[in-house]
């Protein structure tokens, strides 16, 4: 698969390592992503890595794809470097993403630790234009400083609104924070849903994740409805290079988002 | 029942306890109202308290030289507020700052701790719910030690 040139249609820093690109088609534009799937961006000269789409159009609609990326390497800080006009290859969309059918008229519970929010925002974008399909909606964030919640701004109007409980917490804070402070978990306890009728959508580092789904199953939520989006090195993305291979596997292709029934015996085995 | 006899019993903290212990519990408890910004205890001060939070947050704090303090964990409605009082030396090792306007049934330590005394049954449950408490808080503490939101790990 050859990328595609992609043209940065406007470019919006959220924190200080991180940016949102949107991407527009130059020519030819790839398949529609959906919620959870990644596509990979490559930076001419320097690499390609894997980014879960942060931002699609509207239903039917035309618009760019967002992308929100950490510049943690010398691709991914590439990347966040692109100005508005600059052109980028993309190859996608790859794997799984999160199947919102299965929570049609159940509870939906959607956890995100740090950059985590970014995968799991359209799945919330959708939630809400399509409000009636699903019970609770409840969105709970875990970040490591009020400096470092992605998308503040966002976070607010979702706030705002009377039909999805939105809960922040952090690892540490000045008194001037008036949000949580603690893990993401205690959160749990104040989420209004049914456990027995929730699907959980659950990103963010796998420590978290593992924690998470133990707690998750704890309160009574079924394992087959807790979904993780994992991550792993992934290179080719469609499953022939194997080093996102994960047991039996191939996280780019079989995944990133899976049950925790297949996800648990995964992570919790030691990796040698 | 008194109506600390009440709140205690509806808590889950409490639950599995007889109507006895509650009672013999609720006798060391008064209702408080503190202020936003209220001090609710100091660090190295004695821990002769903890706090059934019924309404309202209080902030964990630590002073740091030259800083703002540092918030390291936040307790709210519903939750249980304070471990010092349970273990020698009984004193603080945070400050603890109302957030909001708060509500919360106040324990005397003292009084309880006489009681579990007195009562080894009592002691045992009690002293088991804090020992999950305490388990809860450290693996949380143990996890925000990891940063694991932080750009080094995946």
């Amino acid at each position: 698969m050859v990328p595609l040139p992609y043209r940065v249609s406007w470019r919006r820093p959220d924190l200080a390592d991180t940016v949102t690109l949107a991407l527009e088609p130059v020519d030819d534009a790839i398949a529609r992503p959906t919620a959870g799937q990644f596509d990979m961006v490559w930076e001419p000269g320097v690499g390609e890595v894997p980014i879960s789409v942060s931002g699609l159009p509207g239903n039917g609609a035309e618009g760019p794809l967002e992308h929100t990326i950490r510049a943690v390497g010398p691709v991914t800080t590439a990347l966040c470097a692109k100005e508005v006009g600059d052109v980028v290859g993309l190859r996608g969309p790859f794997g799984h993403g999160w199947d919102l059918r299965r929570a049609d008229g159940r509870d939906l519970l959607i956890v995100a630790g740090g950059l985590g929010l970014a995968p799991v925002r359209p799945v919330v974008t959708h939630a809400l234009n399509d409000r009636d399909r699903f019970g609770r909606v409840v969105l709970l964030l875990g970040a490591r400083d009020p400096e470092s919640v992605l998308y503040a701004d966002q976070l607010e109007r979702w706030r705002g609104r009377f039909d999805v409980d939105v809960e922040v917490t952090v690892d540490t804070a000045t008194p001037a924070w008036h949000g949580d402070v603690g893990m993401v978990t205690k959160l749990l306890d104040r989420a209004p849903v049914t456990p027995a009728d929730t699907t959980a959508i659950v990103c963010g580092p796998e420590v978290m994740m593992r924690v998470l789904a133990g707690s998750l199953l704890d309160r009574g939520v079924p394992a087959g409805e807790i979904w993780l989006s994992l991550e792993r090195n992934m290179r080719c993305a469609i499953g022939h290079c194997g080093h996102c291979q994960l047991g039996p596997l191939f996280v780019c292709k079989d995944g990133p988002v899976v049950p925790w029934t297949d996800a648990r015996p995964l992570v919790v085995a030691r990796e040698r | 029942m008194t109506a600390i006899d009440e709140l205690l019993a509806e808590h889950p903290f409490f639950a599995g306890l007889t109507p006895e212990h509650v009672e013999l519990i609720a006798g060391c408890g008064v209702n408080v109202h503190l202020a936003p910004g209220a001090s609710v205890f100091d660090e190295g001060q004695p821990a002769d308290t903890f706090y059934v939070l019924r309404r309202g947050s209080v902030a964990i704090e630590i002073a740091v030289p030259d800083r703002e303090p540092m918030v390291v964990e936040t307790v709210g409605a519903g939750e249980v507020l304070g471990m010092s009082w349970l273990l020698p030396p009984y004193r603080w090792t945070f400050d603890g700052r109302a957030r909001d306007d708060i509500s919360a049934v106040e324990l005397d330590a003292a009084c309880l701790r006489g009681k579990c005394d007195a009562d080894p049954a009592l002691g045992y449950e009690l002293y088991k719910r804090f020992a999950g408490l305490m388990r809860d808080r450290l693996q949380a503490t143990r996890l925000q030690l990891l940063d694991v939101y932080g750009s080094h790990v995946a």
